[in-house]
């Protein structure tokens, strides 16, 4: 057998293996935290401290009714959520894990990573849309203004570390952050002394947008509003929405991951000792830990104030970093 | 445009130190009391449904029969029934049926009657398949108390 | 207030906010004619919970009715306790020792910023904010706790009678609300941190429904809705009743009139009570709990009294019509949150859905109360 075929089978298996399993521990997270923050345990009954809670869910989902709707568009509704797991898996491909596992090592892996993940806008508009249903079509389109609002911002702050790095090939990027954390891209105080004040602002933006992204914490207009309407998901049942739920905490593990391998350092130790795997794992799982628990402590913001926090205060902000980065860059 | 940092400022510090307060519990213990596994003590004056007094002299009711209770209930939940006894003075109870699923726990009974022959119990482990379930005869249930 | 297109044709659709809904915290229907996003006209459909209160008040006698108080603002129901004990003491003319007295208005107060903490975090909660609710539900358990351990009930009371109450509070009770009063004191300035001075709410809230003084006139809007919007009338300072001139403490009154003040005024008012409560229990006097010439069977001479009481929704108002019988003739209860509610129908237009939601969860509705 080449064995290539079989390195890229075994990734392929590996990557979709990690990504049930991931969003599965982060249910599980999620209710815990929640729970510690409620001042009460979370899930305790089923398995010890309630590990085996989401599979239990997840088998409870797997064993539902799959229902579709009368005069809901068939094709486009069964497809709808297969769009969403379908980008969440493919950004894996490049998202370096350590030195040795990724699994392509792709010149332009950050412009990759930004155009596939743009097509789970997409699905939300056609679950919304194909359900039939004249809620689901509002929050659809809501989200999909969310989404549009929130991708600028994004996008202009990884030019900035692109621009800082020089490439935009992640593992290149890790790389470079080789050292103690002092190397890292959000306080290069050992590279350029000008851009400590710049970088944090661009993490900053960074990390809103993404929560932005996965309609996550208080930016959750699509799915959580539960005033009236119950967003673009609500006509699925079954398997369909555990697709939305498992697309969602998929893509807010690659927010995350992707916010720690261009600002945190990837892979990396902070004191330059033992770099690897484990490094990236907790400094995600910290990030993803600080996304919940904004989660749990704000309310939601208004649809108005959703859009005006973007265009009128993150974009400015963001175009305003991206030029005088450009001039320290110069500088320094 | 001073303004405008500044507005962004508070903002982004009311955030933060919202972020502080759950922080700051999320690492406090729970409150939560785990019921099945720990069951609470209820306090005397917890209102369960009514039960029937046990005599400490003779193991019977208190119960003289006046129906005071009956005709006090709002909901009309008591029924009472006694008979003559040869050789006892006033009336001895024979059936005391209370209907809980019009209950309101107001208390008006208890209040009414004079030899204190009912108080409220602890009881509130209450559940049933059928309506029947919650037609008590409280004279019964004194006898299974006794045992 | 958003002008809508009225040039092209405007096409409206019906919008159900129905009997069963996250948001109206008890079954309240709402047609909602909209407009895209826009509400065009809003209409509340009561009813689904009328249960005939005030038919039971003629079938049953003056005591027999003090059960169903509780049940129709369960949240506060020793003020609706209160309210009949006293309209029915004022038909009868008993006098309540001074005792009771202290003690009725220690436990109403204590009522009061039960329903008050529970307001907020279901406010919260409706707005998308879950964890103060749990807090709120947290202080809420001690006051609960409290309650039951003097009433034995948690929720629906029947603890006031005729000329004073049910059974007397003990010692345990006296350190327990003081040891409340320090602990509720420490958790106030997290509420404060946590959600008034959150940057997301404070948008979410301020500038929205806004009622100005005219039209709290208009519909007869009383208590934190009113002082919300400037009306400096509260019950127990304008009517005074009970034993509330002897104690000291201020009614907040906010002038902007919109959702951010109606907060303001009820988190202000948990302080004001519990000023209430700690004079309360610090000058609890020594006596009986209950009057001493109360009739078994009640007979209020002839004649039509009213009186009413601060609720924590605005003034509950009891009209007892005697005809000399053990029965009333006629039994009114005027309930606040339904002279609240009717000021849906004005504002509501022109706003969205989800400030809607926002401005109904100010109101601070409880259905049952409305339909009786």
């Amino acid at each position: 057998m080449n064995p290539e075929i079989v390195r890229v089978l075994g990734y392929i298996v590996a990557i979709i293996a990690f990504v049930a399993l991931n969003a599965a521990m982060l249910v599980w997270m999620e209710r815990k935290v929640a729970g510690h923050i409620q001042r009460r345990i979370g899930p305790k009954e089923v398995g010890p401290f309630g590990l085996l809670q989401s599979f239990a869910d997840g088998i409870k989902l797997m064993t539902k009714q799959l229902i579709v709707p009368e005069g809901a568009d068939v094709p486009l509704f069964k497809v709808a959520p297969m769009l969403v797991m379908i980008p969440a898996v493919m950004c894996f491909v490049t998202i370096p894990f350590s030195e040795q596992l990724a699994a392509r090592n792709i010149n332009v892996g950050l412009l990759l990573i930004f155009a596939i993940a743009s097509i789970n806008v997409f699905a939300l508009l056609l679950g919304g849309w194909a359900s039939h249903n004249k809620y689901a079509v509002i929050s659809a389109a809501r989200a999909v203004s969310q989404n549009v609002a929130y991708e600028i911002p994004m996008l202009i702050t990884a030019i900035t570390v692109v621009m800082f790095t020089g490439t935009m090939n992640l593992n290149e990027i890790v790389m470079g952050q080789a050292g103690g954390f002092w190397h890292w891209n959000i306080l290069p105080i050992a590279k350029n002394i000008g851009m400590v004040v710049l970088m944090p602002v661009s993490f900053l933006i960074f990390f809103i947008c993404s929560m932005a992204e996965t309609n996550r914490a208080p930016f959750d207009l699509g799915e959580a509003e539960s005033e009236l309407v119950a967003g673009f998901h609500t006509e699925y049942s079954g398997m369909g929405f555990g697709l939305f739920f498992l697309g969602e905490y998929a893509n807010v593990f690659i927010g995350c991951s992707l916010a720690v391998i261009l600002f945190l350092g990837g892979w990396q130790c902070p004191f330059g000792l033992f770099p690897g795997v484990h490094w990236f794992l907790l400094k995600v799982y910290f990030l993803i830990f600080v996304v919940m628990w904004a989660r749990w402590t704000f309310p939601r913001t208004t649809f108005y104030g959703l859009l005006n926090l973007s265009w009128k205060i993150l974009i400015p902000v963001s175009l305003f970093n991206l030029v005088l980065t450009g001039a320290f860059i110069k500088v320094f | 445009m001073g303004g405008y940092f500044k507005e962004i400022f508070d903002g982004a510090h009311s955030l933060v130190a919202g972020m502080g307060v759950t922080l700051k519990y999320l690492f406090q213990p729970v409150v939560t009391e785990q019921y099945p596994h720990v069951a609470p003590t209820m306090p005397d004056r917890f209102r369960g449904h009514i039960e029937l007094v046990a005599n400490p002299e003779t193991g019977g009711t208190l119960c003289i029969v006046c129906g005071m209770c009956q005709k006090a209930c709002p909901s009309g939940c008591i029924t009472v029934a006694g008979e003559k006894v040869e050789g006892v003075k006033g009336k001895v109870l024979t059936k005391y049926e209370l209907d809980f699923t019009k209950c309101s726990l107001c208390g008006i009974c208890v209040e009414s009657c004079n030899p204190g022959a009912i108080t409220f119990s602890k009881d509130y482990n209450l559940a049933g398949l059928r309506k029947e379930a919650f037609i008590y005869d409280l004279k019964k249930r004194l006898e299974e108390r006794k045992r | 207030m958003i002008e809508l297109a009225s040039d092209k044709q405007k096409e409206t659709f019906v919008l159900n906010m129905g009997p069963q809904h996250p948001a109206t915290h008890g079954v309240l229907r709402v047609k909602l004619v909209m407009d895209g996003e826009y509400i065009v006209e809003a209409e509340p459909v009561l009813g689904y919970i009328h249960r005939m209160h005030e038919k039971m008040g003629e079938n049953r006698n003056w005591a027999q009715f003090m059960p169903n108080t509780g049940r129709l603002d369960y949240l506060g129901a020793l003020s609706y306790n209160h309210g009949y004990a006293a309209a029915v003491e004022r038909a009868a003319g008993i006098e309540v020792p001074e005792r009771a007295e202290y003690i009725r208005v220690l436990t109403v107060e204590l009522n009061r910023i039960s329903s008050h903490l529970l307001w907020m975090g279901a406010y919260l909660l409706d707005l998308g904010g879950f964890t103060p609710l749990l807090y709120a539900f947290d202080d809420r358990e001690k006051i609960l706790d409290m309650l039951e351990r003097v009433t034995g009930s948690r929720l629906t009371y029947c603890y006031f009678r005729f000329g004073g109450l049910y059974n007397d509070v003990d010692e345990q009770f006296i350190g327990e609300v003081k040891a409340f009063v320090a602990r509720m004191r420490s958790r106030l300035p997290m509420y404060h941190t946590l959600v008034t001075k959150n940057v997301i709410l404070m948008e979410r809230l301020k500038g929205i429904g806004i009622i100005d003084a005219d039209m709290c006139r208009r519909y007869g809007v009383t208590g934190p809705v009113a002082r919300g919007s400037g009306i400096n009338f509260d019950v127990r300072k304008n009517e005074p009743y009970s034993v509330y001139p002897e104690f000291d403490f201020d009614v907040p009154v906010y002038s902007e009139g919109d959702s951010m003040a109606r907060y303001m005024v009820r988190m202000d008012e948990i302080e004001q009570s519990l000023r209430i409560v700690e004079q309360a229990v610090n000058r609890l006097p020594e006596g009986p709990v209950m009057a001493e010439k109360v009739p078994k069977v009640l007979k209020p001479p002839k004649g039509d009294y009213y009186h009413a009481v601060e609720a924590a929704r605005g003034s509950f108002g009891v009209r007892v019509v005697s005809d000399g019988t053990n029965t009333p003739y006629r039994l009114k209860l005027r309930s606040p949150t339904f002279s609240n509610l009717s000021l849906l129908a004005e504002v509501a237009r022109g706003v969205t859905v989800a400030d809607a939601v926002a401005f109904m969860g100010s109101l601070d509705l409880v259905i049952p109360e409305i339909d009786r």
